[in-house]
């Protein structure tokens, strides 16, 4: 199901939360939403949920605009910390949601059965949730999000608090269960967008600032690269001063175990065939060169730091 | 419909999985018991076939009873989050409201069956007057039912259990005392305004037997209200 947002607007008080966003999601996309604490993520995936009602503009669900409560049975939400009924025993708080989002009741044990299968949770169905780990408690969040089979998969912060191994697991869920669903997610985990979503979106003070995949958005925010360089044959200073002088390149650093130079340049292809050239002519040994492409956290902080 | 009842059984079960249910029942019994058969102007004072004497003591009891299990309602939904859980499924804020008020009622209920067993044994021990006995619990549930709907309001405002309770008690001593007593020391239309709206004085015609509509019409007014007020506060997702 198709999410569209058109103009959407929030605010709190005098503040304002959300700021006259749109974008689109279209099925079976997976889109990162990133953005710095207080960015809006939340705010705007409560909207979408409908949890909260926007001030203006419209939230388009598969052609249908929403109103407060129309579409939630279309939308599966993992909220921010993962709220769980702690007292509850595994499968009956997922009986609980499942009941609660209109699945028959013939049917909602078949579906907790298949659900805590697919999740994991087989040898953990009869615990209480106050007695799990925290990556099952999210595998359970999950869970209940999915219950119903949505069209639409909104997780806010899904793997905040976990190990890496469980990060892991919890992504390789998300990318399992979100085939042919169009799924948002917000993290602060950079190196997982890259890994899990198609497309990011970076929000900042209540706009979006960047839209794209991974790699359109290195290719926006390069303009500049950099070479990781290692040569011998003669005094690191003399080395240095000579890259200096080659073309298109705009300044020398050392690596910070001061064994490499890192070469910044315009154009990365041009400036290491200069370089490759340089060591042949002075009969120098190239030992290491590594173009370094833009960090993500680089793009990040780009847009959201100004 | 369907989703207030999800609701009001898994509340109901979390009150029975909690202790609270037991404790609450054991405390309620334990102190209308007392105060009915063993102390005071109990009922072998009265020397009179009648439960009145219960029903003086429930109307205190469930004074301190509601506001016990209404506190943690919406307030300990909205400390841990979990409200926003429940209102992003298809799940109305009034079909929320009405599920957690079903279940407290129905604990109410529950407590108030156990004391069946009272009835019997004055039935037994002399001629009870079975009408006034059927309307005094019938006071007593529509009594809970306004008092249920204070407790939810004060539980809505706030996510700390401890301030939801005492904004219930207060709101509760306003309608159980002051407005009475203000009422008996005013004249005229103000005075006859504040009787109306006291609890206990609606209470007692309805435990001596008395179904009167205004009795009626003022219990169902005042629980309506407050579950207004209730859906208001939520529906502001503060």
């Amino acid at each position: 199901m198709d999410i569209l947002i058109e103009g959407l607007s929030k605010s709190y008080g005098s503040e304002k939360a959300v700021d006259n966003i749109s974008f689109e999601v279209r099925t079976g996309e997976i889109v990162g939403f990133l953005g710095p604490n207080g960015a809006g993520k939340t705010t705007t995936m409560k909207m979408i949920t409908q949890y909260l009602a926007p001030d203006s503009g419209r939230i388009i669900l598969g052609g249908k605009e929403t109103s407060l409560n129309n579409m939630r049975g279309s939308i599966g939400y993992l909220p921010e910390h993962n709220p769980l009924y702690d007292e509850m025993p595994v499968i009956d708080y997922l009986e609980f949601c499942g009941q609660l989002q209109g699945i028959p009741k013939n049917q909602v044990s078949q579906r907790v059965r298949e659900m805590v299968v697919m999740c994991g949770l087989n040898d953990e169905k009869h615990k209480k949730i106050s007695e799990l780990s925290k990556g099952f408690k999210q595998r359970v969040g999950l869970a209940q999000a999915m219950i119903h089979d949505p069209a639409i998969l909104i997780l806010d912060e899904p793997t905040t608090g976990l190990d890496p191994n469980q990060r892991v697991e919890i992504r390789d869920l998300i990318r399992k269960l979100g085939v042919h669903k169009s799924v948002i997610l917000s993290t602060h985990i950079l190196p997982e967008v890259e890994a899990t979503c198609d497309r990011i979106l970076i929000i900042n003070k209540g706009k979006i600032v960047a839209n794209g995949t991974p790699d359109s958005l290195r290719m926006q925010a390069s303009g500049k690269g950099l070479l990781l360089v290692d040569i011998e044959g003669a005094p690191r200073n003399e080395i240095q001063q000579t890259l200096q002088q080659l073309p298109g390149v705009t300044g020398i650093g050392l690596s910070a175990d001061h064994k490499l130079f890192e070469v910044e340049c315009t154009d990365s292809h041009q400036t290491s065939r200069s370089v490759y050239k340089l060591c042949v002519n002075k009969n120098w040994m190239l030992l290491q060169m590594t173009p370094v492409e833009a960090r993500l956290e680089d793009i990040f902080r780009n847009v959201t730091m100004n | 419909m369907k989703a207030s009842w999800i609701i009001a059984k898994k509340e109901l079960s979390g009150f029975f999985d909690s202790l609270v249910a037991y404790i609450l029942l054991v405390a309620f019994l334990g102190f209308s018991g007392f105060f009915t058969w063993l102390w005071g102007s109990d009922i072998f004072y009265h020397k009179q076939a009648s439960l009145d004497t219960f029903f003086n003591v429930a109307l205190w009891s469930l004074f301190f009873f509601i506001p016990a299990i209404t506190m943690r309602q919406f307030a300990e939904e909205r400390k841990t989050g979990t409200i926003e859980l429940l209102l992003t499924k298809r799940l109305t804020d009034r079909q929320l409201v009405i599920g957690k008020f079903l279940a407290c009622l129905l604990l109410v209920v529950i407590a108030l069956a156990f004391t069946l067993p009272y009835y019997v044994a004055v039935a037994r021990l002399g001629n009870i007057d079975h009408g006034s006995t059927i309307t005094g619990y019938l006071g007593l549930i529509l009594m809970s039912c306004a008092y249920i709907s204070i407790g939810l309001l004060a539980s809505s405002l706030t996510s700390n259990q401890i301030v939801a309770f005492l904004m219930a008690l207060l709101i509760g001593v306003v309608f159980q005392f002051i407005i009475g007593s203000l009422g008996a020391g005013e004249q005229g239309w103000m005075g006859s305004l504040l009787n109306d709206l006291s609890i206990p004085r609606h209470f007692e015609s309805m435990s001596r037997g008395v179904i009167d509509t205004k009795d009626v019409l003022y219990f169902l007014s005042l629980t309506f209200l407050g579950l207004m007020l209730t859906e208001l506060i939520v529906s502001k997702r503060k």
